[in-house]
Formats: structure tokens, C-alpha cells, sequence
């Protein structure tokens, strides 16, 4: 557990005095980050974020209050033995590029000591376990792509095995596409080690996917709110919170609510190659395709096909919930199908049926209502 | 005619002995080369180092750079007329030479060192404390072999400006090369100092050529890298259609000793870098 107790830091103003009227970027912080979870730090840009997090490693030092792990305060413990205890991700990665990666993972246990085959065999298990391929370990920084980069800095992190982690905007240089992977990794891999992160974004998108708790900072570093992301989206405690974050938040909330069992309907489906008459026959104008194992591949709109179904007549434009998913996906599913009918997949994949917005609806209520009674309201932030 | 005479100098055996013969006149240059280096780096080094790796005091990078500007045969009068009275001996003499070309050599190693330290990426040094560096470790460990590509150009120029200005010592009445160009001179025998230069140049490019060896032997592939490195995300940059993150085997990247080829040619002024750093806005806290 990592506990800021009244933790506050103002740099110096132009006349070089910390005292007085200098800047506070972090004020009278008091916050706890559980042990084994998720607490993300998030904010606009200059709120402190930066500032809170990097004064757990004491790479600044706090004007006043005091910062405890696991209820020894860090002030009282050597720096550089308390920062090789303590797993430190940043943006760019920071990755030392005359090392190889191999090197570079192995760097925090041969500080502590750690003779070099065992750190580098620990070393080849994270690289694979953060999602790099083995051949990767020889190669150097410059030779890898921003999101490889990215899993170094989590592997070379990782080491020591320190119980906290953490992480500044570890995932924001990177494009949305390798960003989401990186995410649903890390969530994986937080899932087997329990580690005590804190994590700072700007991106309350990212804060609501990852935290178990989210605190929201205001500029002067004020804590604004703590709680879970789905009471955060429910109950933004005022109008900052509110606009942070940000508009359609009652759709986001639905992230946080487990999909129920909801009878599916039957759906008619044809696959690749069928004929224009067999897609007619089905008698509705949009009919579903599907693959060999049973996945669907898109929707076929049953004028356009000339002569059989191929490839380029599919409609993608439809997501695809899993029975396993949340509220949020399965109503997705239903507005972005052009049928109308959202398309349901068990969790390997396979089309279980369809389902309408309006079937889902019934859902949502039935939730809202659930949650109005405090015993059930646990059950409905369940990620 | 004269490419004969010049022909016939070198293959004269009495140009290959005794005290004014090459082999001497070459080591008593080169003497006076690794003493001057030598003292250079002991000094240059270390005060490049720790102006780097603080970032306090880097006027001095800029002063030493200014110093160049100094008439270097102007300033060896000077020191001699200032020292020679009070010493006996010939170190009335070496001590204003080594002096006068220690000066010349402080600053590109002075400024290489500096630029060396200060080029490291701000993520990489604060990733090195982050992780529990001491900042002898951080020094060591990370800046120091982030540094060496443009600490070896400074050594690289330096040792090229010494062995060529190493000929003034000849002027205030020591050995070296420098004989052959002012004995040349006062005899008139021109084929002696042609030769004499000759000799110079190919002690400067041999020892360039060592240098550059020691470079793409030390310095790490992944640094030397970095040119190819840049050319590539400017390349993929400029590609709409590229593939965003494909992460397993993909990339096809340049043998890593190739790359340290293209990126080993980097022996250009170094100064000019160093001179303009503005005071960056690193986190030294
Ligand atoms: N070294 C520093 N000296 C003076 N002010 C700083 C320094 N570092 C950060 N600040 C100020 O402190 C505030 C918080 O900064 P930071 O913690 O980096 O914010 P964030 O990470 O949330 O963007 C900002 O207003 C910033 O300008
Ligand atoms: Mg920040």
C-alpha cells in the first residue's frame, strides 16, 4: 500500500524560495493506493500528476506530508535502495540505447546484485511474458517500434519483481491501435502479479479501463474525486469531474456492467458462397454470414448480391458482442448492425444469435434499478 | 623532377638516422602528441563530464571554445619568454610548448565530452535514477557510452590539430617534425620541408585512422545506429499506408554492424553543438 499523508509540493517561484507564494503543483495530496491494485492518477495537463507520482521515488521531494509503502515512510529509507524496490515505467520508455533489450531488462537486478545468467534467464521469461518475441532480446532500442519500446520499459520494470510499479503515461506515445493492446496486456498481466501500480494518464478513457480506483486531479493538484471508474461515470461529485469526464458518460458507464443473460434470437445465416437465390430465400433484407468455425463475418445485404456472397459484398460496419462482454458492447452491437439486429458471439467466437437496442434497454433499467439498492450495487461494477 | 627529389629524400638512408633522422623526428612528435592529449584529457574530461552530467557551469564550454581564437604561435612566444627565464634546462622550452598545444586540444575534447553527456535522452537518465543509479552509476553506466561517439570526434580533432600544430615546437628549439619545416627553411631546402609536411599528414591520418578503428570497435551498434534509425521513421512516417504496431518478427533491420558504419562518420565540429546549447529545461531535482 502506497499512502500520501497531507502530501504537498510547491516548486520554486522566479525568487528561488520553495516557501512562500511558489507554485504548488501537488496541495495537501492525501490518498492511499491499495496493495495488489490499480490507482490511476488522472487530470488535465500541469495538475501534478507527474509531480505525485514521481515523489514516491523521491526523484522530487515533497515540501511537506510524508509518502509510506506499506507503512514505512519513504524518507526514512535509502534512495537509491528504495527506487531498485520500486518498478518505474515512463512515456518514452527511457530504455538505454547502447544496451540490447537483454540488457536493458536485466539492468535493476544486477544493481541488486543478481549474477548475470540468472538476470538474464529471468530477464528472456518477461521479455516473452510481456508479449516480445525471444528473438527480440539481442536486438537494440533503436531497432524497435514505440510499442516494443513500451514492453521493454514494462519487462525492464518488472525485473526485481518489485510489489509497486510505477508508471507515467506509459502508454500515450504510442498510436490507439497499439495503445488498446498494450492496455488489455497490461490488464493480463496485472491479473497473474498483483503488483501495487499507480499509474498516471491524462486520458480518462484509459483511466476508467485500467483503474480499479481512479483519482481525478484539478490544476494546483487539489484531489478532486476518488473512486471506482463506474462510480466516477455515475457520480461525478461536481462540475469538474463532470467535464473531465466528458460527454456520452452514461454509455461508458455501461464498460463497467457485465452483460446478463439475455435471451438471444435465432439468426439465419448463409456462408461464403452461397448463391443470390439461397440469400433471397431467407426472406429478410440484411442476412448474416458466417465462417466455417461458426463466426460471423458480416452482414450481406440480400439486393446486392449478384451472383454468390464473396468477401467484398460483407458489410463490416458491425460490432460484434461477446456473451462475456459488457452492457456497453452488446448495445454497440445493436446500433452499429445495419440489420438492426446486434450480433451476439460466444466467448471462442462462435454466433450464439442476435439481439435489438430495444431488447437491451430493458437491461440497462433493470440495472439501474438494481443498483438503487445498495446490496446489489457491488455486484453491478464488477468488471 | 621534383616528385624525384622529393623520391630521392626519402630513400636517402642518412634521412633515416640519428637524432635528425625520421624515426626519431617521428617519435619525438608523437611524444610531444600523447603528452599533450594526455594532459588535455585529464583535464577536458572530467570537467566536460561534470558540467554535462549537472549542467551548472556550461559558460566554460563557450569560454574554452572562444580560446581557439588565440594566435597559437603568439601565445608559445608569449609562455616562453614568461617561463624560460625562470627555468634552466630544455623544459624552459617544453613546458610553454606542451602548454600552447594543450590549449589548442582542451576545447574540441572539452566540448566533445560535454555534447557527449548532454546528447543522452533525458528518458534514459531519468529511467537510470528512477531505477536506483547512484550518479556515479548514471555517469558510468548510461552517459558515459551514450557520450563516446562525440567524444571520440573530439579526440579525433583534437589529436589531428596537435599533430599538426606539434611542428611549432621545432620553432622555439625542440625536435619533432617541425625540424624538418624550419631547418627546411632557414636552408632553403624546400625539398626537406615538403617532406617534413608529407611526414606530417601521414602521422595525422594514420592516427585519424586508428581512432576511427577504436570508434566503431567501442562505441555500441546501438548507438552508432541511431542515423538509420531516424532515416527509417522518416521513411515510415511518410508511408499513410504503413502497418501501425505489428508486434513478433517484423521489421527488417540493417545488420546492426552496418549500421554503425553509416552512423560512424560523424567526425564533423562537434563545437558548434556545444556552443549553442541552450540551458534545456532538465529535471535535475
Ligand atoms: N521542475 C519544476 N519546476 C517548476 N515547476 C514545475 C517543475 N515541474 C513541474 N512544474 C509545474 O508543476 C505543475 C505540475 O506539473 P506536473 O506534475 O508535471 O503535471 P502533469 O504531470 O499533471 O502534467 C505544472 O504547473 C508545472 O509547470
Ligand atoms: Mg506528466
Amino acid at each position: 500500500m502506497i499512502r500520501f499523508e497531507g502530501v504537498t509540493k510547491r516548486y520554486a517561484d522566479a525568487s528561488g524560495t520553495e516557501s512562500g507564494d511558489g507554485s504548488v503543483a501537488v496541495d495537501d495530496l492525501t490518498l492511499e493506493a491499495p496493495t495488489g491494485k490499480i490507482t490511476v492518477l488522472v487530470g488535465p495537463s500541469g495538475c501534478g500528476k507527474t509531480t505525485t507520482l514521481r515523489m514516491v521515488n523521491r526523484m522530487i521531494t515533497p515540501t511537506s506530508g510524508t509518502i509510506s509503502i506499506d507503512g514505512r515512510d519513504t524518507a526514512s529509507l535509502d534512495v537509491a535502495e528504495l527506487r531498485r524496490g520500486i518498478g518505474y515505467v515512463i512515456q518514452h520508455a527511457g530504455l538505454f540505447p547502447h544496451r540490447t533489450v537483454l540488457d536493458n531488462v536485466t539492468t535493476v537486478p544486477r544493481l541488486l546484485g543478481t549474477d548475470k545468467r540468472t538476470a538474464r534467464s529471468r530477464a528472456m521469461e518477461l521479455i516473452e511474458r510481456v508479449g516480445l518475441d525471444p528473438a527480440m532480446a539481442r536486438r537494440y532500442p533503436a531497432q524497435l517500434s514505440g510499442g516494443q519500446q513500451q514492453r521493454v520499459g514494462v519487462a525492464r520494470a518488472l525485473a526485481a519483481d518489485p510489489p509497486v510499479m510505477l508508471m507515467d503515461e506509459p502508454f500515450s506515445a504510442v498510436d490507439p491501435v497499439v495503445r488498446e493492446q498494450l492496455q488489455n496486456e497490461f490488464l493480463r498481466l496485472q491479473s497473474d502479479l498483483g503488483k501495487t501500480i499507480l499509474f498516471v494518464t491524462h486520458d480518462i478513457d484509459e483511466a476508467v479501463k485500467l483503474g480499479d480506483q481512479v483519482a481525478v486531479l484539478r490544476v494546483g493538484g487539489v484531489l478532486a474525486q476518488l473512486d471506482s471508474p463506474a462510480t466516477l461515470l455515475a457520480d461525478p461529485v461536481d462540475d469538474f469531474v463532470a467535464g473531465f469526464v466528458g460527454r456520452d458518460r452514461g454509455y461508458r458507464a455501461l464498460s463497467f456492467a457485465a452483460a446478463p443473460e439475455l435471451s438471444l434470437a435465432d439468426e439465419p445465416t448463409v456462408s461464403l458462397g452461397a448463391s443470390a437465390d439461397d440469400v433471397r430465400a431467407v426472406g429478410t433484407p440484411w442476412v448474416l454470414c458466417v465462417g466455417d468455425a461458426g463466426e460471423p463475418l458480416g452482414w450481406v445485404r440480400a439486393a446486392a448480391v449478384e451472383s454468390e456472397v464473396t468477401r467484398t459484398v460483407l458489410h463490416r460496419g458491425g460490432t460484434v458482442a461477446s456473451t462475456t462482454g459488457s452492457l456497453r458492447a452488446l448495445l454497440d452491437a445493436a446500433l452499429s448492425s445495419p440489420s438492426g439486429r446486434g450480433v451476439v458471439a460466444d466467448a471462442d467466437g462462435r454466433l450464439v444469435g442476435t439481439i435489438r437496442a430495444a431488447e437491451v434497454i430493458p437491461a440497462i433499467e433493470a440495472r439501474r434499478d438494481a443498483a438503487a439498492s445498495p446490496t446489489s450495487a457491488e455486484e453491478a461494477t464488477a468488471r | 623532377m621534383s616528385l624525384a627529389k622529393i623520391f630521392g629524400w626519402f630513400t636517402d638512408p642518412a634521412n633515416w638516422q640519428g637524432a635528425d633522422g625520421v624515426p626519431h623526428r617521428v617519435l619525438e612528435h608523437l611524444l610531444y602528441t600523447g603528452l599533450t592529449l594526455l594532459v588535455a584529457l585529464v583535464v577536458a574530461v572530467p570537467l566536460g563530464a561534470w558540467v554535462g552530467h549537472s549542467g551548472r557551469l556550461r559558460w566554460l564550454v563557450t569560454g574554452a571554445n572562444a580560446a581557439r581564437a588565440v594566435p597559437t604561435l603568439g601565445l608559445l612566444f608569449a609562455v616562453s619568454m614568461f617561463v624560460g627565464p625562470l627555468i634552466q634546462s630544455d623544459l624552459a622550452f617544453v613546458i610553454p610548448s606542451i602548454t600552447v598545444l594543450v590549449l589548442l586540444a582542451i576545447p574540441p575534447l572539452l566540448s566533445g565530452t560535454y555534447a557527449g553527456i548532454d546528447s543522452v535522452e533525458p528518458a534514459a537518465r531519468d529511467a537510470a535514477r528512477g531505477m536506483g543509479m547512484t550518479g556515479w552509476q548514471v555517469l558510468t553506466k548510461v552517459e558515459a557510452p551514450c557520450a563516446l561517439p562525440l567524444f571520440l570526434s573530439g579526440l579525433r580533432s583534437a589529436t589531428l590539430q596537435v599533430i599538426a600544430t606539434a611542428t611549432i615546437a621545432a620553432s622555439v628549439s625542440l625536435g619533432g617534425l617541425g625540424r624538418y619545416l624550419i631547418d627546411g627553411l632557414a636552408s632553403r631546402d624546400y625539398v626537406q620541408m615538403v617532406c617534413g609536411s608529407i611526414l606530417v599528414a601521414a602521422l595525422a591520418l594514420v592516427a585519424d585512422g586508428l581512432l576511427a578503428l577504436l570508434e566503431k570497435r567501442a562505441v555500441s551498434p546501438g548507438i552508432s545506429g541511431r542515423a538509420t534509425r531516424v532515416a527509417r521513421s522518416r521513411a515510415r512516417n511518410s508511408d499513410p499506408h504503413s502497418e501501425p504496431d505489428s508486434d513478433g518478427a517484423d521489421r527488417s533491420d540493417p545488420d546492426p554492424r552496418q549500421a554503425a558504419l553509416v552512423g560512424s562518420g560523424t567526425t564533423g565540429p562537434v563545437q558548434a553543438t556545444a556552443t549553442t546549447g541552450t540551458p534545456s529545461e532538465r529535471d535535475r531535482t
